[in-house]
């Protein structure tokens, strides 16, 4: 399978691909590590007339200590962030996450930036970001603009990216020892995408939740936070008993996909599921 | 059209692509680096495994531009020679598979390989387990990965031997 023919732009510098999306408009697509978009364009399901490559653009790669914050580039590749040590110890729910998307090959082509950009609604990226209330730094032909997780994944492979934005850098909270974490990713073997994917966070004070945070993968066309078994856990019990039951609620307010993968009865009930599993081992319990 | 300027295996090339032009077809039909295939096309199997400054890459999932300016390794690069080069001078992996009965049809083995050298470098002296999971990105419809699992931890247990971290080239991530 080849792509229909495009020009090829290779930007040194985010002002010169923002100018470059300028110029060419809706004619033109981002290339970061290719993984989704490349097959995309094999497939003849995207042709974007200019192809503008991040690739060679040093200042979006890499893992910088900001404070409170860790500041990751767009263009940090998922085995980047993966052996990151600035990642390990702040956020290691992104480390943990991040090593199981795709495979070795894909991990090392594949970049953070890209997988958020894309907003692909099994991407298991998106729900962590969400959990993490990670912000996204936007730049435009007027400058930067910061879009928080919450507000960023808009619709179906939709962002909040404008045409002539490029994310640049994601920011994300430094999450103390205090919390507990883990990714429950439900996924046929051969295939790495999860049919549903709970992302869970806990932070324990003297036996009590003293806050929950629940992300899904895959239970919509963009990925929801569980709000009802987030609120039913504040200040509960850290017991297997009253996890469990704000389990139950995970899948409230969601709406999941029947594709050939599930049904959207079934991926309710995994997200219910794998909720209680990821919050027991997020707390400990 | 765009210049390149790549090394692989050990050779400069400087020429014109077309920017669609996939990296396997480059190697493939313009090098004639046919050791390379092309199994699935969709990103799934990793038999077009390549490595790219050091690390494993699907060659089907990556424009020929995107390589300007790397070093490539591929299976036909590995016994450091020219060509595949004499048994004996074969890559331990090479030796392990051929050994080990690690395929049978053949078709995933430039890729295992590959994936396999990037996997060592990272972890010189990976368990069952890591080994499985080393080589995700690569499906073989044959063997049933048992004979590729015994393969690499031969070639693992014979790199560490040797002293050697199992490196082909430089540019670890
Ligand atoms: C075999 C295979 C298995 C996979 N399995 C998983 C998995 O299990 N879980 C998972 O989460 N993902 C998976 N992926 C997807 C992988 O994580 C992709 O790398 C990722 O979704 C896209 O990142 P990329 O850097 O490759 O982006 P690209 O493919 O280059 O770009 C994707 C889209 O985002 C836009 N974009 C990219 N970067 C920017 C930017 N900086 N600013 C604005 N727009 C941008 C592009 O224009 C394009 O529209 C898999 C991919 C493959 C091929
Ligand atoms: S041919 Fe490239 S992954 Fe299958
Ligand atoms: S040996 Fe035939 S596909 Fe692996």
């Amino acid at each position: 399978m080849i792509p229909a023919a495009f020009d090829y732009v290779r930007p040194a510098s985010v002002a010169e691909a923002v100018a470059a999306l300028g110029e060419h408009g809706d004619e033109a697509k981002l290339l970061a590590g290719g993984h989704s978009l490349l097959p995309l364009m094999k497939l003849r399901l995207a042709s974007p007339g200019v192809v503008v490559d991040l690739g060679r653009i040093p200042d979006l790669r890499g893992v910088r200590d900001d404070g409170d914050v860790l500041a990751i580039g767009a263009m940090t590749t998922h085995q980047a962030v993966v052996a990151d040590p600035l990642v390990r110890e702040h956020v290691p729910l992104l480390a943990h996450t991040t090593a199981m998307v795709g495979d070795p090959q894909v991990r090392n082509r594949g970049t953070l930036g890209g997988a958020l950009a894309h907003g692909d609604a099994a991407g298991d990226l998106p729900a962590v970001a969400q959990v993490l209330e990670a912000e996204m730094v936007l730049e435009g032909p007027s400058g930067r603009r910061t879009v928080a997780a919450a507000d960023f994944f808009v619709d179906y492979l939709t962002t909040a990216v404008g045409e002539d934005e490029v994310l640049v850098e994601v920011r994300v909270p430094k999450y103390g020892a205090g919390w507990g974490y883990r990714y429950e990713k439900f996924n046929r073997v051969a295939q790495a995408w999860a049919i549903v994917g709970v992302a869970a966070m806990v932070r324990r004070e003297n036996g009590t939740v003293a806050e929950a945070r629940v992300g899904l993968t895959n239970m919509g066309t963009v990925p929801y936070r569980a709000r009802a078994t987030e609120g039913a856990l504040a200040g509960a019990p850290a017991d297997a008993t009253t996890l469990a039951t704000a389990a139950e609620a995970a899948d409230q307010g969601t709406d999941p996909p029947s594709d050939l993968n599930a049904q959207a009865d079934y991926r309710r009930h995994l997200a219910r599921v794998l909720t209680r599993r990821a919050l027991e081992a997020a707390s400990g319990a | 059209m765009p210049d390149i300027d790549v090394r692989i295996n050990g050779i400069r090339y400087q020429d014109h692509v077309e920017p669609r032009l996939l990296l396997v077809h480059y190697l493939r039909d313009r090098l004639g680096l046919t050791g390379t295939n092309v199994g699935c096309d969709t990103s799934n199997c990793g038999a077009c495994t390549v490595l790219v400054d050091g690390t494993g890459a699907k060659s089907c999932t990556m424009l020929a531009v995107q390589a300007d300016g790397t070093e490539i390794t591929t299976i036909q690069g590995l016994a450091g020679g020219e060509g595949a080069g004499a048994p004996e001078d074969w890559h331990p992996l090479q030796k392990a598979f051929n050994a080990e009965h690690g395929l049978q049809c053949g078709y995933c083995t430039p890729g295992m390989i590959m994936s396999s050298v990037d996997l060592l470098q990272r972890n010189p002296d990976p368990t069952e387990d890591e080994i499985r999971h080393g080589l995700e990105g690569n499906l073989c419809r044959c063997t049933g990965y048992q004979n590729i699992v015994k393969a690499v931890q031969a070639a693992a247990g014979e790199l560490r031997a040797a002293g050697a971290p199992g490196a082909v080239v430089g540019g670890q991530s």
